[in-house]
């Protein structure tokens, strides 16, 4: 095992919402728990894939490492540094090191803004001047990501959806970044596209020496581009693995059936799968104990009453459930 | 040999843009035997969706237009009905499920009326005989407490409740055949399993036709029995989904499939497909994905490839689809 520090700790992050009743007196009826409780690390150059159904707070994860929301609790650091206890100015110096891009690069990227000026607005925001200087370094940024100097003076309207992503990424490494968060990247992209910029990505990886919170419904992409996986439920993460055996042996009862409900590509691989069972219940009134119990088709008491925690189980992986040990594959490694 | 239920025959629809009248669906011919499950798989402006307006008759008209071809239903002509004929015929005949249920439910009335009414504006029963088969319904589509649940506005049912009631409404008039459009894309993977797990059981039951148009290959993959892939308008490749997935013969099949992350493979680097797809507007002589394909010759650029047969009732519309290619899936 390394002894080097992960670049990115976070710990205890938690994001409650107030619901709140009444027109003209409003009053606190509730809490929706979006995230709880959550922590994870992400080592130098690694990419640790976050998934989950809607709702199950992954892209409030995103925003809280960002501080574009206040946490509840839980701290975030950024090589030993912890983001929260900054002050405003010193949260914009330390924001250089981490980036995010977004879903829609439509809806992220000033439709009145030239391409060259997209992509260097990071810099100007952090004292950059203006000029030849910061025009050149638009230029090398719009190469990097495979789009040409030439279409700097082009609005983003101008740009297909998958040159529109390209841009997003462009802006995102600018500050030259340690840690960039992808939420939901590529998922709304054309499969073929797609494949370009998750290539782009790991490029970018490879060259930049990144590190990646790769957010997403789609297990397969995830599976592709991380090094390990967390699985949420909830505003909980269920199990947390790297991706080898997360998707050969998930243990969680959760992430079992997550896996099997992925349609496969191959129909000689088509099987009937048992399927998980109902809803997910409301992060408003989430079930007591185990918040999987409601859906889970190996529920006991011990569910229903007490909340498993999220315990090593050996070999890098973390499961919250009261019989991992049942689902546990039998290691046949002591290497580590 | 059964004589086809749904019979599509060159079939061009067109929109038209600021910018003149363009094709979005190009010259599509394929048929539908009754009971059997025919998925349609392609990328944003493909034309499969227009493809399911044009057989429905819901073309948004103006821009859209179906400007020469066939669809007959039965052997009934469909191009050139009136609405009336094509509100007979949607329903009873060919039922309907989109993507997005939030916005095809009414809002403001609850979901047992809407089932309610649909069967009787196409069968003339009593009002309670209509409710007893819509709670029939209901629990057929795997809805629990079906009876209160009648009751129910959409907005208080989840997503997935929400396509199960679209599903239940669909099958209200027993159609022969049932077009899904996107019917579980905009829904989680644990619930779209669910979905398609039910679809498929109704389907062996009742012996409808599908058609079930998705850009997700998995989806095709483990529902349907015939595929076929459109690329920018056009039809690429045809064929059973084994034939296609197994051995793809045209190189935009042959792309996607390479491009499709796979949970079995594992690969370091995804294979891609070059350059973006075609806009509406672009007109191309020759074959739509030529700018893309490797394997282009200028008899690509020149001339609209036909479609070959290349064995076992497989067809790909490709000059070249005998080449082996590079990135080709074994």
């Amino acid at each position: 095992m390394s002894t080097v520090q992960p670049l990115v700790v976070v710990e205890g992050l938690a994001k409650h919402y107030p619901v709140r009743d009444g027109l003209l007196i409003p009053r606190e009826i509730g809490q929706v728990r979006a995230v709880d409780g959550v922590s994870f690390s992400v080592n130098e150059g690694e990419t640790l894939g976050l998934v989950g159904e809607s709702g199950c707070g992954k892209s409030t994860v995103a925003k809280l490492l960002m501080r574009l929301v206040e946490p509840t609790a839980g701290r975030v650091c950024i090589d030993g540094q912890d983001l929260a206890s900054l002050a405003p100015t010193e949260l914009r110096h330390a924001r250089r090191a981490l980036q995010i891009v977004f879903q829609d690069p439509q809806a992220s990227l000033n439709p009145r803004m030239r391409a060259e000026d997209i992509v260097v607005e990071p810099l100007v925001i952090q004292g950059a001047q203006r000029g030849a200087a910061l025009r050149q370094r638009a230029a090398e940024l719009l190469e990097m990501v495979g789009l040409s100097a030439a279409q700097g003076g082009s609005y983003p309207h101008e740009f297909s959806g998958g040159q529109r992503q390209r841009l997003g990424i462009a802006r995102a490494i600018a500050p030259k970044p340690r840690f960039i968060v992808c939420d939901e990247a590529v998922s709304a992209l054309d499969v073929s596209v797609q494949a370009q910029i998750i290539n782009l990505l790991q490029d970018l990886q490879r060259d930049l020496k990144l590190s990646y919170l790769f957010i997403s419904h789609d297990l397969s992409v995830v599976k592709h581009i991380s090094d390990r996986v967390a699985v949420m439920y909830l505003g909980k993460i269920v199990e947390i693995a790297d991706k080898q055996s997360l998707y050969r042996s998930p243990v969680h009862p959760y992430t079992r059936a997550l896996i099997a409900s992925i349609p496969v590509a191959h129909p000689r691989l088509r099987q009937a799968r048992s399927r998980l069972v109902g809803d997910m219940p409301s992060p408003m009134a989430p079930p007591t104990g185990c918040a999987f119990h409601t859906r889970c088709p190996h529920t006991a008491d011990v569910c229903r009453s007490h909340e498993p925690m999220l315990l090593d189980q050996g070999g890098g992986r973390r499961v919250a459930c009261h019989f991992a040990e049942r689902f546990a594959p039998v290691l046949t490694t002591t290497s580590s | 040999m059964h004589p086809p239920l749904l019979s599509v025959k060159a079939l061009t629809t067109t929109f038209r843009t600021e910018a003149g009248v363009f094709p979005a669906v190009d010259g599509l011919s394929f048929d539908v035997a009754p009971g059997e499950v025919l998925g349609i798989v392609g990328e944003s402006g493909s034309g499969k969706s227009v493809t399911a307006l044009s057989i429905l008759g819901l073309l948004p008209d103006p821009p859209g237009r179906i400007a020469s071809g066939s669809i007959r239903f039965e052997g009934q002509e469909i191009v050139g009905m009136s609405k009336t004929e094509l509100r007979a015929l949607r329903g009873p005949s060919i039922g309907m499920i989109f993507q997005e249920p939030m916005t095809s439910l009414n809002p403001v009335f609850r979901i047992g009326d809407q089932i309610i009414e649909t069967i009787r504006a196409h069968e003339p029963v009593s009002k309670a005989q209509a409710r007893q088969r819509a709670i029939g319904l209901l629990d057929r589509v795997g809805i629990s407490m079906s009876e209160r649940r009648l009751d129910d506005y959409p907005h208080q049912l989840s997503g997935g409740m929400r396509q199960r009631v679209m599903i239940a409404i669909a099958l209200a008039c027993s159609p022969r055949l049932l077009l899904a459009d996107e019917p579980t894309t905009a829904l989680d993977v644990t619930i779209q399993a669910q979905l398609l797990d039910l679809l498929r059981d109704i389907q062996r039951e009742t012996n409808m036709a599908v058609v079930i148009i998705t850009h997700n290959m998995g989806v095709i993959a483990e529902f349907a029995d015939r595929v076929l892939v459109m690329y920018a308008g056009r039809l690429a490749e045809q064929g059973t989904v084994d034939a296609v997935f197994t051995t793809p013969r045209h190189p935009y099949t042959q792309g996607l499939l390479a491009s499709t992350p796979s949970l079995e493979r594992e690969e370091t680097r995804l294979a891609t497909i070059p350059g973006v797809l075609p806009q509406l507007n672009e007109t191309l002589p020759g074959c739509r994905f030529a700018p893309r394909c490797a394997r282009r010759s200028d008899a690509c650029l020149q001339s609209k490839p036909p479609m070959v047969d290349t064995g076992q009732g497989q067809l790909a519309a490709c000059f070249h689809w005998d080449v082996s290619a590079p990135g080709a899936v074994p």
